[in-house]
């Protein structure tokens, strides 16, 4: 390909070639399908991101500001269930895997293309039922849903919720379905599995999961459902049945559940740093090998939820081995991520900036996990506030910034133009100082021993929680300026042209915005991804 | 413009591509389901160790000769599907709807009785736990966990039956307009996949309900 | 109003020590990594930045340096092992109390705690305790999963309904120290708090003994021993007697032994016929619905106390 692009939007791509309501709810094309997703999840970021805006702003007061009790309690669970269920656990792979997936390997579309579709109207069938518990009055169980709390003590819209998860995880199991068969059998000529970007290796180990994963927790809130419409007591300990095995079930699910909101976006972060450093990545096989590793450890630790639940000592000692072991592979993506920038030319566009944040804070989010895989320690540190930072140093810090990192470096992809960069550097700024003020105190907190889902606290926790509040705010401003210039961008934005970056990978060898197929011919791959190394030749012979 | 006669989706480069996606599709899709339906066999294997006479006890108030004919029923059904997938790869379309119809027809065989014979004596006799469940021995309680689990295994295995026979209803349409060949008979094969799928979960349900505690 | 707000908790119990310094050393290590990989991030990035547009890329990109990776990946597997043995043996000690320890009772529901002293002095959210002394709470919950956390003791665990957990801790000084609920429970869980007090010994013993005119909760077992009818069988030989039982192994009719803990009490009066003392017939009616949590705990205490006066092995 020519270093010279001259920028000029194409004639006919997939976004102007109808412009019918009809043709964007009947699409089939996987590009159409993610801004279908983008949308709802933005959607539902933002009343997840209001639920959280209430909590803190009633945490600013030790006998809570702003609402009742009853309502925080049913504030966090909306925030949870939503943020976990529609914001996070979608994201990236409905987003940018649907997007990129069939582009990087080449293809035309992902393997089931109707089955896209389908999986998306799934989604918003579970979300809407989720609105409707949330306007109907709201759910109280937590997004754990442990029983028998949930089954026999709560009369909130406990069905309505737990239905609605159920349905929007038959979303995420036929996405799953559809990548891993995408990318077994649809990648173009020459393109080997060690030719893969890893984005997609991390696609796939996230697809795993979904496959493997998601059906436990379906039958566990289908079983929550059951007891409560017919009052047998499949976790009711006075009938013989037991809550603890509710635990087993939902953690069995949700413990891997996390690891697939953060395998793609440590897939975005390869990416971006490859691609603002100009390097190939160092170590690709064992970044590769990791996340799949990742993935499978990912399932044999979820007991490290419940060290102090009644669970035997023996249990939480296996656990908390093999919880130690799941860091490794982790460690070790940081440690060649961060090698990657040695010798390299680096730019600090706003996704270069998101991507070396999340490094730094998904590092400490990660180190912090140790301290609960830890089972003496954790027993001090369960269910505190230490947890919630820990979780939100990786969903935040991590997940959600490779999500705009990924988001604004292939802006100019998806809609064939460019956004203002340096505001976007400034909203990136914003974001990693107001989560680092909202997050850090809440470590300290956590540690003083101020348990989570507490609706009002004792006053010595008073100062650390006003600290944590205003974090919140800087925040929320950092995440609705993106809001602001991106959709700018789609109309006053200058044209992007084909490879604005000057990236390697497929998907940049084509137009912006892409025609509907993809690929004016399928491409033949005969390199490993990231060679920057041999850019530099050309431009040196050109 | 659909052309009746193509035989190979856009986003396929060629028939043996479209083929192996949908077999790897359906395999995984299998997979998950095995994942579903071991969420709840984990839960009842927790249980049954628990609580092993009061699961024998149930068991034993199962009508296992209903059961073991419904197997036997289900098995047949396999066998007419395996038939039909062969016929469809064949080419031979008479065959292909026959077998179709006969599958349907001893599935349903399977659901009439699990639903018209067996679930209506349960609830008369009152075994239903949460609607009519009058067993007063003793674990009580515990007897009622079993009849959850059977009910709720034998309700999502036969709601996978239905599913299945909604997909059936769909095929023999096709079929019935010809629009399966020697060269197109995907559909037919990923089916014959998923139903023999839904045959192996009853062959494990049928003895670890209907069979615990020595009898006979 | 805070004045100044605290940065770290008490340590008021014999493991919490050991706790912080676990804690330390997980510190210790992340602010070493978390520095490094900062500080590298932060150097490459200013010494490797891109110096004009068209700067190419690097030509000969180092990729690859399998030393290294082993390195970065041994180093940490060894930081992760000594703090999973480190953190083991502080969670493994924890699960064992000491066989001297003061037994304490605690019921939890929505959305209080219901605390009862051996001698029949009863509390409510608030935990009285002598300093030095090793304490065992043994704990069940009567409606949903709670949890008894005392932060300045680094402890806590889940309080479970239908069944019994147990903490232990030793208090190292006097003072008043917060008691939370840390498992999720419905409405009132961030009010479900109080205090623990610790108290010298001589002061505990003043307080445990001030005010009780009732009995024991031995006592008290005692007469619902009589009243609720235990006395017909397990009195006249009809069922298993009682003396000397409490901490015993019992040999089943199945041929499998258990022993008489607290546990295995309680499943005995509330689901009598899932474990059959050897040599007795399976006649025992369940009392299930006729007593509550808190007289569970009182018959216990009183199998308690009822001293050894002849072997016996579960055999007629």
């Amino acid at each position: 390909m020519s270093s010279q692009e001259i920028a000029i939007e194409p004639k006919l791509n997939y976004l102007n070639c109808d412009y019918s309501i009809k043709s964007w709810l009947l699409t089939t094309d996987h590009k159409r399908i993610a801004w279908l997703y983008m949308m709802a999840i933005t959607f539902f970021f933002t009343v997840g991101g209001i639920a959280a805006t209430l909590m803190r702003l009633n945490l600013l007061e030790p006998q809570g500001l702003l609402v009742e009790p009853e309502t925080y309690n049913k504030l966090f669970s909306i925030h949870g269930i939503i943020m976990v269920f529609f914001f996070l656990v979608p994201s990236i792979p409905a987003v940018m895997g649907n997007f990129l997936l069939p582009m990087m390997l080449g293809a035309r579309d992902v393997a089931f293309p109707k089955l896209n579709l389908l999986s998306w109207y799934i989604f918003m069938t579970g979300g809407s039922l989720v609105l409707y518990a949330v306007i109907a009055g709201g759910v109280d169980t937590g997004w754990t849903f442990y029983t028998p709390l949930s089954t026999l003590y709560l009369n909130t819209h406990v069905m309505a919720a737990a239905g609605g998860v159920f349905i929007a995880g038959f979303s995420s199991i036929l996405t799953g379905l559809n990548f891993v068969v995408t990318i077994h059998k649809m990648r173009a000529p020459g393109l080997t599995w060690f030719r893969l970007p890893l984005f997609v290796w991390a696609m796939y180990a996230a697809s795993i999961i979904f496959i493997i994963g998601t059906p436990v927790i379906a039958i566990s809130l289908f079983l929550i459902v059951v007891e409560r419409i017919f009052h047998v007591g499949i976790f009711d300990p006075s009938l013989g049945g037991d809550p603890i095995l509710f635990q087993h079930l939902f953690w069995f699910y949700s413990h891997p559940a996390v690891y697939v909101m953060i395998l793609p976006s440590m897939g975005v972060i390869s990416e971006l740093i490859t691609a603002f450093s100009r390097k190939r990545i160092f170590g690709y096989h064992f970044v590769a090998f990791s996340s799949v590793a990742i993935a499978a450890i990912g399932f044999l630790v979820w007991g490290h939820h419940m060290f102090i639940s009644g669970q035997s000592v023996y249990a939480g000692l296996v656990f908390s081995a093999l919880s130690m072991a799941v860091a490794i592979p982790s460690a070790v993506k940081v440690f060649n991520w961060t090698a990657t920038l040695y010798k390299g030319s680096i730019s600090y566009e706003a996704p270069m900036l998101y991507a070396l944040g999340f490094i730094g804070l998904f590092t400490i989010g990660g180190l912090t996990g140790l301290y609960l895989a830890t089972t003496g320690l954790d027993q001090h540190v369960h269910d505190t506030y230490f947890v919630i930072a820990h979780f939100h140093y990786i969903m935040v810090g991590g997940a959600v910034m490779g999500y705009l990192g990924g988001i604004h470096y292939w802006w100019p992809k998806m809609t064939g133009r460019l956004y203002p960069d340096g505001w976007a550097r400034v909203a990136a700024i914003i974001v990693f100082v107001g989560f680092n003020l909202t997050f850090f105190p809440q470590f300290i907190l956590g540690y003083l021993g101020m348990p989570r889902r507490y609706a009002v606290y004792p006053p010595e926790f008073h100062t650390l929680n006003v600290i944590s509040t205003a974090g919140a705010s800087i925040l929320g401003l950092g995440y609705v300026i993106p809001l602001i210039y991106l959709a700018w961008s789609v109309r006053y934005g200058p044209i992007a042209g084909p490879n604005p970056w000057k990236a390697t990978g497929l998907e940049w060898t084509t137009s912006s915005p892409p025609p509907t197929h993809n690929f004016e011919e399928t491409p033949i791959v005969t390199e490993e991804p990231y060679r920057y190394d041999r850019l530099a030749e050309e431009i040196h012979v050109a | 413009m659909h052309n009746s006669q193509a035989v190979v989706a856009e986003q396929f480069d060629d028939r043996v591509q479209q083929h192996e996606a949908a077999s790897l599709g359906m395999w995984i899709f299998l997979a998950t389901e095995i994942m579903f339906f071991g969420g709840l066999f984990t839960g009842y294997t927790v249980y049954r160790n628990l609580y092993t006479t009061a699961f024998e006890t149930g068991s034993h108030l199962l009508n296992a000769r209903i059961g073991a004919l419904n197997t036997a029923i289900l098995i047949a059904s396999s066998l007419t599907m395996a038939l039909a997938v062969h016929s469809a790869q064949t080419g031979k379309r008479a065959k292909l709807i026959f077998f179709i119809i006969s599958t349907m027809c001893l599935g349903a065989a399977f659901l009439l009785i699990k639903f018209f014979f067996e679930w209506t004596h349960d609830y008369a006799e009152g075994f239903v736990p949460g609607l009519h469940f009058t067993y007063a021995g003793p674990h009580a309680s515990h007897v009622a966990l079993f009849m959850c689990f059977y009910f709720i295994m034998t309700g999502v295995h036969a709601l996978h039956m239905v599913a299945g026979e909604g997909v059936l209803t769909v095929l023999l349409i096709m079929a019935w307009r010809g629009r399966f060949s020697q060269e197109r008979y995907n559909a037919i094969e990923m089916m014959g996949l998923y139903w023999h799928f839904v045959d192996i979960v009853w062959i494990f349900l049928f003895p670890l309900l209907y069979l615990l505690g020595a009898r006979f | 109003m805070p004045h100044a707000f605290p940065l770290f908790p008490q340590e008021a119990s014999t493991v919490a020590p050991a706790v912080d310094h676990l804690f330390y050393f997980l510190t210790a290590v992340s602010i070493f990594f978390a520095s490094l990989i900062f500080l590298l991030i932060f150097y490459f990035a200013v010494k490797y930045r891109r110096r004009s547009k068209d700067e190419p890329p690097p030509k000969n990109q180092v990729i690859n340096n399998i030393p290294l990776e082993v390195t970065w990946t041994v180093i940490p597997m060894i930081l992760v092992a000594i703090m999973y043995l480190w953190g083991a043996e502080i969670f493994v000690r924890n699960a064992q109390p000491p066989p001297n320890a003061l037994e304490i009772f605690v019921i939890g529901k929505q959305w209080m705690w219901h605390i009862e002293h051996n001698n029949g002095k009863r509390e409510i959210n608030a935990l009285h305790i002598p300093a030095g002394v090793p304490v065992k709470l043994t704990m069940t919950s009567q409606d949903v999963i709670h949890d008894f956390s005392v932060p300045a003791f680094r402890m806590k665990m889940d309080v479970v309904p239908d069944r019994y957990t147990t903490e232990w801790f030793e208090a190292t000084q006097p003072g008043k120290y917060r008691l939370f609920c840390d498992q999720y429970c419905g409405m009132g869980h961030a009010l479900m708090r109080g205090w623990v007090y610790v108290m010298t010994p001589q002061d505990y013993q003043r307080w445990l003994t001030s005010g009780v005119t009732g009995q024991t909760m031995a006592e008290q077992g005692a007469a619902l021993y009589n009243q609720l009818g235990c006395v017909t069988c397990h009195g006249t030989g009809k069922g298993p007697p009682f003396a000397g039982l409490y901490g015993r192994t019992v040999k089943l009719s199945d041929g499998t032994t258990v022993v008489a803990n607290d546990a295995y009490i309680r499943e005995s009066i509330l689901d009598p016929s899932a474990q059959i003392v050897n040599g007795y017939p399976a006649i025992m009616p369940t009392f299930k619905g006729q007593v509550s949590e808190e007289q569970i705990l009182q018959l216990t205490a009183y199998i308690k106390s009822l001293a050894s006066t002849e072997s016996n092995t579960g055999a007629p």
